[in-house]
This record gives structure tokens, C-alpha cells and sequence, in this order.
């Protein structure tokens, strides 16, 4: 098992044969609050690396998630729809948002380790 | 007054730091926009027990003088001059245009003195305005050494009257001075959360003492600014720069009930202040626009900004204010709406990310008001 992280607080678990599942990281979830929306893609749609994908709304702001890889969309976590909270309990768990079949595997080499990502957050 | 560029921090900074806030800028301070319960159970507890605010941010403004409250009259449309002693009033700031620089709340000290609080990030243009339009004909004093706590909630009163007994006596929109401990304290019942609650003024070296005392009850939590928000969106109260603007009046705002009857064409001191001729024919003639609140369908938020149009794609208006309301656990908002779509024939629509949410026109508050009227 693999999970790496981006800039944008998402962490990617690869889970073999080019198939990742992505959410957010716990900071970004404390950052971003009590959640109370999330919208997300639909199966079969593109995502492209830097683009958003799926919008997260908070008590207080809405915040957009930036796709961290390029790929199809396999499968969407449709319970964050009525549960937004799952996300707020268990980011790294549960509260997954997307399953993506990666175009660009090497794109994967881009992100951070968790160490790395501890460091980047740390600043 | 504050310089340029400098952030500020208020009496209770540490003690916000202390407990875990989540500090944010705001209007010039550092202040705390959560503290680790979260905005939605600092809501929540708010409407059921007590929250403890610190808006020491906020302007607290002394007009003193014979001609005080004569003066304040030629700058809002409210009535002072008939202000019973120790009643508090809610009133605006009007400009040239009849348009709205700031809401505020006025209370009658006697001795010819005014109590004024003014939002924070306002604060050094009102102190400007005063000066300017008032300052030959009263004092105007801005105080640098006071804190405002804010404590709100159906358990408020027990609280405070654990404290000092005779905040009982109190009613909505009365004030008070006395002593807490051997802190001297000026209070009114008021707020903006909608609930029974009080704002206490007091010197800023007590602000800690002051806020431990009312946090030792278990009933009290700190409430940050995320949570004030969400709390007054519920409970349909305007915020300048978004209900309350420049460019729009009172009337525009659905503010009449503000407008006192005395400074209305017709009352005793009709007119005579900035903007009168405006906000006048919009009383009497009616006005395009008004603000409405707004409850869209589903769970997505639809915040500040946003348009509104009917079926046919006609601009109907825009969003001031959005989010989400706790209490109904549902997305509310209020917005600024062309008053002939609004009589439930049209069917209304909100635009979100490219997305059309339909919306209904709902009467304010949201959220029930909880004031103690005695």
C-alpha cells in the first residue's frame, strides 16, 4: 500500500493495476471545518491534473478540490452527499471522495511521501 | 484609531489563543473565527445554552453634550430625541444618496449623553463621519480602552444574574450600569444572534477577568466569528456590505420598520438628516427592490453573490448573504430581490457554479426571535 500527497492536501492511494483512490488529508479537513456540502464528479468523468473536480463546502466557505492526477473517474463516494460529516470523522478513511484509473501513471512520482507532506504542512 | 497596515488584537487575544481558536484578519484584528467545538456546536450551543463573544473589535463611541442627541439626529433616520434613559435603539448611518455607511446601536446615557457601538470594520470612517458632521456641535469620543463581550442565549440571563442579580430587571433593548465583582460594567440587553442575550462594555484590563468569571458556569463556551455569522443569517439580521450598502437605502434593505415614525414625512422632526429626500420617497412611493430570504432546494449552499433569475432567465436579483443554517440544518440565504418576482408566481432560481438551484422566497428571520420583552 502506497499513499502519497499533494500541495492541495489530497492524499492518492494506489491500490494496483493504475487505479487510485483520492480524499483529503486530516489538516485539510481541520482547516476547512464542520463540512456541510460536497459535490462531486459522476463515474465516468475526466479528470485533468491542476483542474477541480469536486467542490467542498464548509459553515464557511466553499473550497474547490484540484484533481492531484489525470485519469477516468471510476467511482464517487456518493455517501459524502448526504454525509458530509463522514469526511470531517475519518478523511482518510470513509470519508474518500474518488476512485480515478490513472491516464499518466508517472504523474504519480510528482507527489509527496507522508513525509514529505509532514514537513510541507509544517511550514 | 488603527494604523494603516497594523494588525490589531483585542483585551482577550491570549485567552482566545489559549483555548485552541482558530485565529483569522478581520476588519483590522486578529480575532477568532472557531474555537476547537467547531462553528456548528458553537451554533448550536448558542441557541441552546450560552455562547460568550468577544467583539471588543466593534466601535464603542461617546457623543456628549446639549446638543447630542439633536445633532445624531441629522445623520440617521431614527428617532434619539425621544429616547427614553437607558433604552438602547437600533439605527443607521445614512449618506447624500440615502444610501446606508453603517448600522449601529444608540443608547441614551443621560446627562445628554449617547452611547454609540458601531461595526468594526467601519469604525474609523463613522468616528470620521461624527467628527465631521457632529464635531462642532457635541463631543465625540472614540474609546481605546474598552472591551464588548457578548453573551447570548436562552441561558444568558441565568448566567449573568448568578453574577449580578439585577440584569433580572432588565428587558430587550434596556441598559444598565453595574458592578460584577469590582468590574464596572456597562450592559445592554441586545445582540445579534437573534436569542436573549446582553453586550457588556468594560474596561479592557477586566475583559479577561471578566470572560473567565462567565466561562467558569458550565452553561457558557466561547463562540467565534464563524458561528456569529451563521447565528445572525438565521435570525435575518442585515450585515453592512451585504444587506446594508452605499447604494442602497434602508427601505431598499427592508429596514422600514427602523425608520422611526417621528422622522417620517408627516411626524413631528420630519426629514433633516443625510439622504432624507430619498429615503422618504422610497417609504412613500415603494422601491424595486427589497431583501428577502431565500431557501434553496437541497443541501448545496448558495452564498453572497450569487444571481437569482425566474424560469425565463430575467435578472431577479443577487444573494447577499448565504451559507448554512445549523438550526434547520438546511442551506439559507438572504438576497436583494426585484419585489414583482417575488409574489410566488415566479418560479426562482439560483445560479451556483453553472448550476440553476431553485429557491423559494421565504419571510425573515429564519430562526424564531428569542428576546426577553418582560
Amino acid at each position: 500500500m502506497s499513499i502519497k500527497y499533494s500541495e492541495d492536501h489530497e492524499w492518492v492511494e494506489s491500490k494496483g493495476d493504475d487505479l487510485v483512490v483520492i480524499g483529503i488529508t486530516d489538516f485539510a479537513q481541520e482547516q476547512l471545518g464542520d463540512l456541510v456540502y460536497v459535490e462531486l464528479p459522476e463515474v465516468g468523468d475526466e479528470c485533468v491534473r491542476g483542474e477541480n473536480i469536486s467542490v467542498i463546502e464548509s459553515v464557511k466557505a466553499a473550497s474547490d478540490l484540484i484533481a492531484p492526477v489525470s485519469g477516468s473517474i471510476t467511482e464517487v463516494n456518493s455517501r459524502l452527499e448526504d454525509e458530509p460529516e463522514i469526511v470531517t470523522e475519518d478523511s482518510m478513511g470513509e470519508g474518500w471522495f474518488i476512485k480515478v484509473k490513472l491516464s499518466n501513471p508517472e504523474e504519480l512520482d510528482d507527489l509527496m511521501d507522508e513525509e514529505a507532506y509532514n514537513s510541507f504542512i509544517e511550514d | 484609531m488603527s494604523i494603516l497596515g497594523e494588525i490589531q488584537t483585542t483585551p482577550l487575544h491570549k485567552m482566545h489563543v489559549d483555548s485552541g481558536a482558530k485565529m483569522v484578519p478581520f476588519a483590522g484584528y486578529e480575532m477568532p473565527v472557531s474555537y476547537p467545538l467547531g462553528i456548528k456546536k458553537e451554533h448550536s450551543h448558542t441557541r441552546q445554552s450560552a455562547g460568550l463573544f468577544d467583539v471588543s473589535h466593534m466601535g464603542q463611541i461617546k457623543l456628549s453634550g446639549e446638543e447630542s442627541m439633536r445633532a445624531l439626529e441629522s445623520i440617521v433616520p431614527v428617532d434619539i430625541i425621544d429616547l427614553p434613559l437607558m433604552r438602547t435603539r437600533y439605527a443607521l448611518f445614512t449618506n447624500e444618496n440615502g444610501g446606508v455607511m453603517d448600522d449601529l446601536m444608540v443608547t441614551n446615557l443621560g446627562d445628554n449623553s449617547l452611547f454609540l457601538v458601531v461595526n468594526a470594520a467601519c469604525k474609523d470612517a463613522d468616528f470620521q463621519h461624527l467628527k465631521n458632521h457632529l464635531g462642532s456641535k457635541c463631543e465625540v469620543d472614540l474609546f481605546e480602552d474598552l472591551a464588548l463581550l457578548a453573551l447570548q442565549g436562552p441561558k444568558a440571563s441565568k448566567v449573568l444574574s448568578a453574577l449580578a442579580p439585577s440584569i433580572n430587571e432588565m428587558t430587550f433593548m434596556t441598559a444598565k450600569r453595574l458592578v460584577i465583582g469590582d468590574i464596572d460594567c456597562f450592559i445592554t440587553r441586545s445582540g445579534y444572534t437573534g436569542e436573549d442575550g446582553f453586550e457588556i462594555s468594560l474596561p479592557s484590563k477586566d475583559a479577561q477577568k471578566l470572560a473567565s468569571l462567565l466561562l467558569s458556569s458550565e452553561d457558557v463556551e466561547w463562540v467565534g466569528l464563524g458561528a456569529r455569522d451563521s447565528l445572525r443569517l438565521e435570525a435575518g439580521l442585515s450585515l453592512y456590505g451585504h444587506e446594508l450598502d452605499d447604494d442602497h437605502s434602508p427601505v431598499e434593505s427592508s429596514l422600514n420598520w427602523a425608520l422611526s415614525k417621528a422622522r417620517r414625512s408627516g411626524g413631528e422632526r420630519e426629514g433633516n438628516y443625510l439622504g432624507d429626500n430619498v429615503v422618504l420617497s422610497h417609504l412613500e412611493n415603494g422601491t424595486e427592490e427589497k431583501v428577502f430570504g431565500l431557501m434553496p432546494e437541497g443541501k448545496m449552499p448558495v452564498r453572497d453573490g450569487a444571481m437569482i433569475e425566474d424560469e425565463n432567465g430575467n435578472q431577479v436579483g443577487k444573494v447577499t448573504s448565504g451559507g448554512f443554517g445549523p438550526t434547520l440544518n438546511k442551506p439559507i440565504s438572504i438576497a436583494r430581490l426585484k419585489t414583482k418576482y417575488t409574489k410566488g408566481e415566479s418560479k426562482l432560481f439560483a445560479l451556483v457554479r453553472e448550476k440553476r438551484i431553485a429557491v423559494e422566497v421565504v419571510k425573515l428571520p429564519f430562526v424564531k426571535h428569542n428576546y426577553y420583552r418582560g
